[in-house]
C-alpha cells in the first residue's frame, strides 16, 4: 500500500465523520422522539439547523474580544483532528501516530478550555456559570475516561489507538471482564462529557440546570453552527471510539482493502444500533443536581479502576 | 588563552562573577534608578543567555571540575560541570533571560535607593543559584544555599512596612533554615565519618542501608522544604506572591528547582543503589502534594497565591517523577527509568518556563491596576492585549493542553506510570497504574484552575470601574514575556530535540537515555518507547488545527457571508446584568470547596436574609497548619520560655552562667 | 489469550460478582440490596454452573440448582417479607460516607488480589485466578457490614459474605463437598430466619433497629 492511498483514505475518513455527524445526531433526536411518543423533526434537521443558522446575521456583545470570536473555529479545527485520529473504518491510518489516546483526551480538553473561557468572557452570569460547571463536570471525568483508556492499553500494550484497535480486534477472540468494566465507565464519561442526560440535557434552557447551553448562550449565525457542529462531531468521535474499543469487529485490518466494504456496513450497523441506545438511556434517565454529577463520575472512575484491577488478576 | 581553550565551566563562573558585579553596579548607582533598570538589568539578561549557552554547551561535553582559591584554609571550593548541572543551568539561563528583561520595564519608577538594593539582592539571588548548580563539595553548597536563602528573604520582603509580608518572609526564613540543617546533616551522614565533604568522596562512600535511608530521608525533608513538598509547604504560598513580581517568578521558576536539583545529586549521584520502598515514598509524597496543591490553588482569591499554590502541584508531580524513577533505578530497569526521569526533568523546564510566565503576567497586572484580588479583576484582555495573550500561552501550557509544552511531560509521565507492569512487585504493578489516576485528576483540575484564574482576570466585564483605564505592559516586559511564551510553543512543538538534549543529564543519572528511541519515527513524532506502542506529534496537531480553522474561516466567508453586528448581551430576561453578577474567584471554587470538603479548613459568614448589606464572607484555611504548624510552634514557645527564665537581665548572674561552663568545660577535658 | 471459552466466560462472572459487590457496598436502599443480593445469587448460580459444566463435576449442578432455589429465591423472598412487615425505613444509613468506603473497597480489592496470588498457584483448578475476586467479596462484604447502622443491612452483608466463601470454595477446590454444603445452605437459612425473629424483638425493646440502641445494653 503506498502512503499517498492512505493519507487520501483519512483525510476522506475524517471529511466522512464530519460530514455525517449530524445526521446521526438527528437519527438519536429522532430515535428520542420516538421513544417519547413523538412525531420528531426528521432525520436531516440538524443539518437544515446549521443551513439555517450559517445564513444569518452574526450578532456579538459589545465586549466580545478576538477570543470569543476565534473559539468556534478553534473548536471546529480540534474535533476535526480528533475525528481524523480514531480509526473507523480501517486501522492503516499514516497520521494516527500524530495522537495516540491520551493525546485525544488532550485535544478535547484544549477545545473545551477555549469553550469555557469563550463562555466567560461576555461576562454574563450564566456564561461563567456554565464554564465553572463544564469544567467541574471535565476535571471528574477525564481521570475515568483516561483510565478506561489505560485499561485499554495494558491489554495491548500500546497507548496507540490503533495499536489498541488491532489487538482487540484481530487477535485471537478473547472475553476481556476488565473491557466489561471499562465500557460502563467509558459510557458514563460519554454521557457527561458530552453534556447528555443525566448530566446535563441537551434540549433545556432552563437557566438552573444547563451546561453547555448556559456557555453558548452568547453565539450566534455562524459561530453557534460550528459550535453546534463541532458537538455533534464530538458525539459521533466520542461514540466511535467506544465501537472501536468495545465492538471493533469488522474493522478492516492495514492494508487489506478487500475488507472495507465490510468495515462501511458493519460500522453502520453498529451505529444504527447505538443510536437508539443511546436515545432510550437518555429517555429512561431523569437529570442530575449538579452535585450528584461527583458521584454518577466518581462511580465511573470506580468502575474503570476495578477494570483494571480485574485485568490484573484475570488477564495477566 | 585561545578561545578553543576556554572550557564551559570557565565561562559558567565568568557569568557568575558577571552577575555579582552587576548586582554592585546597581547599588553603587542608586541614584541613577534609569540607568539601573534600563542597563544593568538588561546586562544582567544577557549574562543569563550566555549561562543558557554554557548551559546547552556544557550537557554535550565531560564533567569538567575546578578549584577556586577561595574558602576556608585547606578547604578550597570545589567545582564541577557535568550534565546534570548544566540541565539545570541552561534552566536558570533560559528563564532568567525572560525575567531580567521583564524586570528591566517593570522596576522603572521604583525609587533609587529600593531599586539598587533590589539590583543587588536580585543578581546575588542569581549567582548563588548558579553557584548551587556547579558546586562540588559541601561546604560550598551549604555557602550558595544560604546565600540564596537570604538574598530571596530580602526580596520577599521588599515591601517590608507591610506587617503581612513581613510575617511571610520570617516564615520562609525559619523554613528555609530547618531545611538548611536537615541538608547539612544529610551530608554529614553521606560523608560517613571521613570528614572529606567534597562530593568527588562523597561518591565514593558505600554507606549502609540504614545510613543511606537515614540520608534519603534528610534529603527528602531538606530539599522537600526548599520545594515546597507537602507537609513542608507552608511558606510557598506565603512568600511567592509577597514579593515582587519577577522576583517570584525567579522563585517559583527557578528557586523550587533547586530542590528538585537537590534531590536528584543526593539520591541518584552521591548515594548509589536506591531502596525501592524510597521510591514509592517519594512518589507517594509527590501525588499527595500534587493534590493538594491543586485542590488549594482552585480555592484561592488571590491570583498570586493561586499561582503559588499551583508551584506547589508541579513540584508534588516533579517528585512524584523523581519517585517513579527512583523505583525503576532500583530494580534496575534502566529504560525505564530513564523515560521517567526524562519526563521529570522535562516537567522541571517546562514548569519553569510557564509559571515564569504567568507570574510576568501577573505582575503586569499588578503594576496596571496595583489589585491582586481576583474579585476586583476582570475584562483585562480589553486594556492590556499583549498581556493577556501572551498570558494565555501560559494558562494552556500549564493546564496541560496540547500541543504546548505542559503536555508532552504529563504525556511521558503517564507513558511510563503504564510502564510498571513490568515490575517484580505484584503490589507495585497494581498501585501505580491506579496511581495515574492522581496525576490524571490532578492535571484537569490544573485547567479548572486556569480557566477560572485566565477567565476571571482577563475576561468579562471589569469588576471595577478604573480597570479599563489599565496601561498595556510596556515593550520590556512584552520582550520578556514573549521570550518565555515562545519557550513555552517551542518546548512544546520539538519535543524530540528537547529530549535529545535532556540525555546526557539523563544517562548520567539513570544509566540509560532515551533520546535515540524518541527520534526513532523521525523529529516529528515523538515515540518514548517504540512507534506501536506511543507516538505524539505536538507540530502536527498545531498544523491540523491551524490548516482546518484557516480553511473554515475562508469556506464560510466564502460560502455565506462575514456579517457581524454588535449588540448588547442577551440578557435572558432579566433587566440588568451588572459585572458584579459574573461568577467570582468564591465562586468558582465553590464546586471544589463543596467536593473535597473535608480538606479543607473552612470559615464561612453567610448573610441573614434580612441584612440590609448582605456580607458574604468564606475563608479557607489548610488543616495541616492547625495539625502540624501550631503545635511545633506551641512546642518551641513553651521550651523558649523554659530557657527564658535563666534570663535575669543581670550581668553577673551571666558572668556566672559563662563561668560555671568553663570549669564544667575544663573538668570535662581533664 | 489461549484460555477456553468456558474459564473466559467464568472470569467475566467473577468480575461481575464482583461489580456486584461494589454496588452492594455503594447502595443506599435497603430494597435495591436485596435485590442486588438476589443478583448475586444468580451470577453464583450460573458461575457453578458453568464450572459443572467445564469440568464434569456433577456434584456442582446440584449446588448450582441449590444456590438457585435459596438464595436467588427464598432467601430475598424471606427478605422482602421481612422489611415489608418491619416496616423497616427504606434508607440505608452509612456509618461512613459512601465515597470513602468505596475507596476503602478498592484498597481492600488490591490487597485481597495480591494475598490470593500466591495461594492460586497452588491451586490446580481452572478457575483458580478467581480466587482472588472470592477474597475481595468476602471482605468487601465484612466492610459493608462494619460501615451500616441499621441490622438488615448487616444480615444481608452477611449473608453476602457467605455468597463470596461459596465462590471461593469453587474456584479452588470445585466446592465443597455436598453434606458441607448442605449443612452451609441449613445453616444460612435458619440463620436468617432467627435473625428475623430477633429483629422483632429489637424492635419491640428498642422501638427501631438502629444498632446503636444496642449499646444500651452494655453494663456500666
Amino acid at each position: 500500500m503506498n502512503q499517498t492511498a492512505g493519507i487520501l483514505f483519512q483525510l476522506g475518513q475524517s471529511l466522512l465523520l464530519v460530514a455525517v455527524a449530524p445526521l446521526w445526531l438527528g437519527w438519536v433526536n429522532q430515535w428520542r422522539a420516538w421513544l417519547q411518543n413523538k412525531r420528531g423533526a426528521g432525520l436531516f434537521q440538524p443539518y437544515r439547523g446549521l443551513a439555517k443558522l450559517f445564513n444569518k446575521e452574526a450578532l456579538l456583545a459589545h465586549r466580545a474580544s478576538p477570543l470569543f470570536r476565534a473559539t468556534p473555529y478553534i473548536l471546529f479545527g480540534c474535533m476535526w483532528l480528533a475525528a481524523g485520529i480514531v480509526p473507523v473504518l480501517a486501522t492503516s491510518l499514516p497520521y494516527s501516530p500524530a495522537a495516540d489516546v491520551i493525546a485525544l483526551v488532550g485535544v478535547f480538553a484544549l477545545a473545551r478550555v477555549f469553550m469555557a473561557l469563550a463562555a466567560m468572557d461576555v461576562g454574563t452570569a450564566f456564561g461563567s456559570l456554565g464554564a465553572r460547571r463544564e469544567m467541574l463536570i471535565a476535571f471528574l471525568a477525564e481521570p475515568a475516561l483516561l483510565m478506561v483508556f489505560f485499561t485499554a492499553s495494558l491489554i495491548s500494550h500500546s497507548t496507540a489507538l490503533t495499536t489498541i484497535v488491532e489487538t482487540l480486534a484481530h487477535k485471537q477472540f478473547a472475553l476481556y471482564p476488565s473491557m466489561a468494566f471499562a465500557s460502563v465507565a467509558f459510557l458514563m464519561a460519554l454521557l457527561a462529557e458530552n453534556a447528555r442526560l443525566p448530566v446535563d440535557n441537551p434540549a433545556t434552557h432552563l437557566e438552573l440546570t444547563m451546561i453547555h447551553e448556559a456557555m453558548v448562550l452568547e453565539y450566534s449565525a455562524r459561530h453557534l453552527a460550528l459550535i453546534e457542529w463541532a458537538s455533534s462531531i464530538k458525539l459521533l468521535t466520542y461514540t466511535v471510539i467506544g465501537i472501536a474499543l468495545f465492538l471493533p469487529f469488522g474493522i478492516a485490518q492495514a492494508g487489506d482493502w478487500s475488507a472495507l466494504p465490510v468495515a462501511v456496513g458493519a460500522l453502520l450497523a453498529k451505529l444504527a444500533v447505538a443510536g437508539p441506545g443511546l436515545a432510550l438511556l437518555e429517555t429512561l434517565s431523569a437529570k442530575l443536581r449538579i452535585f450528584r454529577a461527583p458521584e454518577f463520575l466518581g462511580t465511573a472512575f470506580l468502575l474503570a479502576v476495578l477494570g483494571m484491577l480485574t485485568h490484573f488478576l484475570l488477564e495477566t | 588563552m585561545g578561545l578553543a581553550a576556554v572550557l564551559p565551566i570557565d565561562l559558567a563562573i565568568g557569568a557568575l562573577v558577571c552577575w555579582l558585579l552587576l548586582g554592585l553596579a546597581g547599588l553603587s548607582l542608586q541614584g541613577m534608578p534609569r540607568l539601573v533598570s534600563g542597563a544593568v538589568f538588561p546586562a544582567g539578561a544577557l549574562i543569563s543567555l550566555m549561562v543558557l549557552v554554557v548551559g546547552i554547551w556544557g550537557a554535550g561535553q565531560g564533567a569538567e571540575a575546578a578549584v577556586l582559591p577561595l574558602g576556608l584554609p585547606g578547604l578550597p571550593f570545589h567545582l564541577r560541570l557535568d550534565a546534570l548541572s548544566a540541565f539545570f543551568l541552561a534552566l536558570l539561563g533560559g528563564v532568567s533571560f525572560g525575567i531580567s528583561l521583564f524586570a528591566a520595564g517593570y522596576l522603572r519608577h521604583m525609587d533609587g535607593p529600593t531599586l539598587g538594593l533590589l539590583c543587588l539582592e536580585y543578581h546575588v539571588f542569581l549567582a548563588s543559584m548558579g553557584l548551587i548548580f556547579l558546586a562540588d563539595d559541601a561546604y560550598l553548597f551549604m555557602v550558595a544555599w544560604e546565600s540564596m536563602a537570604l538574598s530571596s528573604y530580602f526580596l520577599v520582603t521588599t515591601d517590608h512596612k507591610i506587617p503581612d509580608i513581613r510575617r511571610a518572609g520570617f516564615l520562609y526564613l525559619l523554613m528555609a533554615h530547618l531545611g538548611a540543617l536537615a541538608i547539612l546533616l544529610c551530608f554529614g551522614v553521606i560523608q560517613g565519618g571521613h570528614g572529606d565533604y567534597s562530593f568527588a568522596a562523597m561518591r565514593g562512600n558505600h554507606l549502609s542501608p540504614f545510613w543511606a535511608t537515614a540520608a534519603f530521608l534528610l534529603a527528602l525533608v531538606g530539599f522537600g522544604a526548599k520545594g515546597g513538598v507537602l507537609p513542608f509547604h507552608a511558606w510557598l504560598p506565603e512568600a511567592h506572591p509577597a514579593a515582587p513580581s519577577p522576583v517570584s517568578a525567579l522563585m517559583s521558576g527557578v528557586m523550587l528547582k533547586t530542590a528538585v536539583y537537590g534531590i536528584l545529586r543526593v539520591t541518584f549521584d552521591l548515594l548509589h543503589a536506591p531502596i525501592w520502598w524510597w521510591g514509592a515514598l517519594a512518589l507517594g509524597l509527590g501525588l499527595l502534594t500534587a493534590l493538594f496543591g491543586v485542590m488549594f490553588a482552585a480555592v484561592q482569591t488571590d491570583m498570586k497565591r493561586l499561582l503559588a499554590y499551583s508551584s506547589i502541584e508541579n513540584i508534588g508531580i516533579i517528585l512524584a517523577g523523581i519517585g517513579l524513577t527512583l523505583l525503576f533505578h532500583s530494580y534496575g530497569e534502566t529504560a525505564l527509568a530513564a523515560l521517567t526521569l526524562t519526563a521529570t526533568l522535562y516537567h522541571s523546564v517546562n514548569h519553569a518556563f510557564f509559571k515564569g510566565l504567568l507570574f510576568l503576567g501577573t505582575g503586569s497586572v499588578l503594576n496596571a491596576t496595583g489589585e491582586r484580588n481576583l474579585g476586583r479583576l476582570g475584562g483585562l484582555i480589553h486594556p492590556m492585549p499583549w498581556v493577556a495573550m501572551l498570558t494565555l500561552v501560559g494558562t494552556l501550557a500549564i493546564a496541560n493542553l496540547p500541543p504546548l509544552n505542559g503536555f508532552v511531560s504529563e504525556w511521558l509521565l503517564l507513558q511510563a506510570f503504564l510502564l510498571t507492569p513490568g515490575l517484580p512487585h505484584p503490589y507495585l504493578n497494581m498501585l501505580i497504574p491506579v496511581a495515574a489516576g492522581a496525576l490524571v485528576l490532578a492535571s484537569a483540575l490544573a485547567a479548572y484552575v486556569m480557566v477560572k484564574f485566565y477567565g476571571i482576570t482577563f475576561l468579562g466585564q471589569p469588576r471595577e470601574e478604573r480597570l479599563s483605564q489599565a496601561q498595556d505592559a510596556g515593550l520590556w516586559e512584552r520582550a520578556g514575556m514573549g521570550w518565555l511564551a515562545l519557550g513555552c510553543l517551542a518546548l512544546g512543538l520539538f519535543p524530540v530535540f528537547v529530549i535529545r538534549h535532556l540525555d546526557s543529564a539523563v544517562a548520567l543519572l539513570a544509566g540509560g537515555s532515551i533520546g535515540a528511541t524518541a527520534a526513532q519515527s523521525g523529529w516529528l513524532f515523538l515515540t518514548p518507547v517504540a512507534p506501536a506502542r506511543a507516538s505524539y506529534s505536538p507540530l502536527f496537531f498545531l498544523l491540523v488545527i491551524v490548516a482546518v480553522v484557516l480553511l473554515t474561516f475562508l469556506v464560510v466567508r466564502r460560502l455565506y457571508h462575514g456579517k457581524i453586528r454588535r449588540s448588547d448581551p442577551w440578557d435572558c430576561g432579566y433587566p440588568a446584568q451588572t459585572a458584579r453578577m459574573q461568577d467570582t474567584a468564591e465562586g468558582f471554587g465553590q464546586p471544589i470547596r463543596q467536593i473535597f470538603e473535608p480538606v479543607f479548613l473552612m470559615e464561612r459568614h453567610l448573610p441573614d436574609p434580612f441584612d440590609r448589606q448582605p456580607v458574604y464572607r468564606v475563608q479557607v484555611g489548610d488543616r495541616l497548619w492547625q495539625w502540624l504548624y501550631l503545635p511545633v510552634a506551641r512546642l518551641a514557645e513553651r521550651l523558649s520560655s523554659l530557657i527564658g527564665r535563666l534570663h535575669h537581665g543581670r550581668i553577673h548572674l551571666y558572668l556566672m552562667y559563662s563561668f560555671a561552663t568553663l570549669l564544667f568545660l575544663l573538668l570535662f577535658t581533664q | 489469550m489461549a484460555l477456553p471459552l468456558t474459564s473466559q466466560l467464568i472470569n467475566v462472572l467473577a468480575a461481575l460478582l464482583l461489580l456486584i459487590s461494589f454496588a452492594m457496598l455503594s447502595q443506599r436502599r435497603v430494597l435495591s440490596l436485596i435485590n442486588l443480593y438476589a443478583w448475586q445469587g444468580l451470577v453464583l448460580a450460573v458461575n457453578t454452573f458453568t464450572v459443572a459444566y467445564s469440568t464434569g463435576q456433577d456434584h456442582l449442578y446440584f449446588s448450582a440448582a441449590l444456590t438457585l432455589l435459596l438464595k436467588v429465591l427464598l432467601l430475598p423472598w424471606i427478605l422482602h417479607r421481612l422489611i415489608r412487615k418491619l416496616n423497616v425505613k427504606w434508607d440505608v444509613e452509612p456509618l461512613l460516607n459512601i465515597p470513602v468506603t468505596l475507596l476503602v473497597g478498592i484498597v481492600l480489592v488490591v490487597f485481597a488480589f495480591n494475598l490470593a496470588l500466591p495461594i492460586a498457584q497452588l491451586a490446580g483448578t481452572i478457575t483458580r485466578s478467581t480466587l482472588g475476586i472470592a477474597m475481595a467479596s468476602v471482605l468487601l462484604s465484612f466492610l459493608m457490614m462494619i460501615t451500616r447502622r441499621k441490622a438488615v443491612p448487616q444480615v444481608i452483608g452477611f449473608l453476602a459474605m457467605e455468597n463470596g466463601l461459596f465462590f471461593a470454595a469453587t474456584s479452588t477446590t470445585y466446592g465443597m463437598p455436598m453434606v458441607v454444603e448442605l449443612g452451609i445452605a441449613l445453616d444460612i437459612l435458619v440463620g436468617t430466619l432467627i435473625l428475623g425473629i430477633f429483629f422483632f424483638q429489637i424492635r419491640e425493646a428498642f422501638d427501631s433497629l438502629d444498632l446503636k440502641h444496642m449499646e444500651r445494653l452494655r453494663e456500666d
